[in-house]
């Protein structure tokens, strides 16, 4: 746990000693922030839901983005055997580094406050228990595609590489609840279940069920576990 | 004591290391040689744990790397090769990052940072981006982030590469003086390095063993244990040289050049029985004038060549 935690405060501290971070916070607010605002006022409902929708979409790039050099980069400079050859687990340095990214996923998410507070000032009749549960609900999401990130980062020492292959893992995600339609019944209920989007509309509605919470935990479990796998690979290729 | 048992480690088709032995004991400077690819940096990532051998063991007394490799990397201090370094950070975080994950409590980071800075001459940089650090600096970061534990062990990698010639005396110095109470076991391509730091040399040529022992005992043991004698000598005929061999069976005369003033005689010997003196009594009763006589021994350098040159001890 301790190491955890030092991995964690190295990986956060380093996103923003580079101009990653406030590059990512700046573009992830605005890019929001442009495709709520133009539609908020136009509704005229006292609701996130735009924003709720809007975000998933740019978590496609954003999310890549944050965890492609996680790992790749430690790869290619050659660091990774200074903390490989550290007292500590692969699994600790695994889990360290997610959670520096899914801490960076929050501290952008609280960038969209701002339209909360312009909801709040201006609506009436604001379901806030449903916006929490939005929140909780895009966090999840946020955290469950971090998983994918650290898995694709692991794959290969080349950031770019593991850029695109976390993209292409989440578009997949992304598509099982668009593709539904054209399923057989047979398999539909599997890709239901198997969608994100599927999960985070019944949390963003206000229901927090664990079926829904098993399936992130799972899927983040699981990337995580794969992770740890490529990660320790090395010692015997 | 580390012992290493009948090593070895395959890339795919390549073998890297051919079933290798050697122990190590405490207060031992160890230098590991090779020329670049032998399998040096292989063995050293095994024996830290970074990489697991194809087979054989690798034991700190009686515990293995493979079974408890977290307990015995707190003792090991490592400095891998080509010194990756996280460039982003500046060098008081980095070996305080370092020294958080080995567990050093915050309250003697504080003496832990002061004797390392001191140790590597860090000084200069101590609050400084790495990335914006020479590269003289950044060996030393390494070497620093490597030692800042205080471990019992020290495997570094090619500890001096980058250094200049004043770095690389104050780095054997230390390696030299952590070495009394330390196992330090590092590697180099350059004999030079290795001849003035340690107490003992290990050759490696593609992945075997092909010498091992004390700077003095190799050139013993070396095969081509010979010395090359250039003498100049005034006031003497050449009869008299050549009856030399008669009266000192153990040298053979390779070449008598005569110049105007002096004759220049050109005898090898083997380094076991040394004929020198018998030469100048020789010449003494000769009545011949030595001007000059000049031993020229193998040395470490020609025995590396000999033994990494051809894959075979020659």
């Amino acid at each position: 746990m301790h190491n955890t935690l030092t991995i964690f405060k190295r990986e956060l501290k380093s996103f923003f000693d580079s101009p990653m971070a406030y590059v990512f916070l700046v573009v992830f607010a605005l890019l929001n922030g442009w495709f709520f605002t133009t539609t908020f006022f136009l509704y005229g409902q006292s609701d996130l839901r735009t924003l709720f929708n809007i975000v998933p979409l740019v978590y496609l790039f954003f999310i890549p983005g944050i965890t492609m050099g996680l790992i790749s980069r430690e790869k290619g400079l050659g660091t990774i055997e200074i903390i490989s050859t550290l007292p500590i687990d692969d699994r600790d340095i695994v889990v360290g580094k997610y959670l520096s990214a899914v801490a960076l996923i929050a501290i952008a998410l609280l960038t969209t406050s701002l339209h909360f507070i312009t909801l709040s000032s201006f609506g009436n009749s604001i379901d806030y228990g449903a916006v929490f549960t939005g929140y909780l609900g895009l966090l999840l999401v946020g955290s469950v595609y971090a998983s994918v990130g650290m898995f694709s980062s692991a794959v290969t020492d080349n950031q770019v590489i593991s850029f695109i292959v976390g993209i292409a893992i989440i578009f997949v995600f992304w598509l099982f609840d668009k593709v539904l339609i054209f399923m057989p019944d047979l398999l539909a209920g599997t890709i239901q279940y198997l969608s994100v989007e599927y999960h985070l509309s019944n949390i963003s509605r206000g229901v927090i069920d664990t079926r829904n919470l098993i399936y992130f935990g799972s899927v983040i479990g699981f990337f995580l576990f794969l992770t740890t796998r490529l990660v320790e690979s090395r010692r015997w290729s | 004591m580390i012992k290493v048992d009948n090593l070895s480690k395959n890339y795919d088709d390549v073998k890297a290391v051919k079933s290798i032995s050697f122990e190590l004991q405490d207060g031992q400077v160890v230098g590991f040689l090779g020329a670049n690819g032998a399998g040096k940096s292989t063995t050293l990532k095994i024996m830290t744990g970074y990489i697991s051998p194809t087979s054989g063991n690798v034991y700190y007394g009686n515990r293995n790397i493979q079974d408890d490799t977290s307990d015995i990397q707190k003792d090991i201090g490592y400095l891998p090769e080509l010194n990756p370094l996280y460039s982003e950070m500046r060098v008081h975080d980095y070996l305080k990052f370092i020294s958080d994950i080995r567990g050093i409590p915050s309250s003697d980071f504080k003496n832990a940072f002061q004797k390392v800075v001191e140790e590597c001459s860090l000084n200069a940089v101590a609050h400084r981006t790495i990335g914006n650090c020479s590269k003289g600096y950044k060996q030393r970061i390494g070497l620093a982030a490597a030692m800042i534990h205080d471990p019992k062990i020290l495997i570094l990698d090619e500890p001096v590469t980058g250094l200049d010639p004043n770095q690389i005396v104050e780095i054997r110095q230390l390696i030299k003086k952590l070495g009394k109470e330390k196992i330090v076991l590092m590697s180099s391509h350059i004999l030079q390095e290795i001849q003035a730091t340690v107490d003992r040399i290990i050759i490696i040529n593609e992945g075997s063993i092909v010498a091992d022992g004390s700077s003095e005992s190799l050139l013993k043991d070396s095969a081509g244990g010979k010395v090359e004698l250039s003498i100049d000598v005034s006031n003497a005929s050449e009869n008299d040289i050549k009856d030399m061999k008669a009266t000192i069976p153990s040298i053979d005369i390779h070449s008598i050049t005569k110049n105007d003033s002096y004759t220049n005689i050109n005898i090898e010997y083997s380094n076991s029985n040394d004929p020198r003196a018998d030469i100048f009594n020789y010449a003494v009763s000769k009545k011949w004038i030595i001007l000059e006589m000049v031993a020229t021994k193998q040395n470490l350098e020609d025995i590396f060549r000999n033994l990494t040159s051809n894959g075979k001890p020659s």
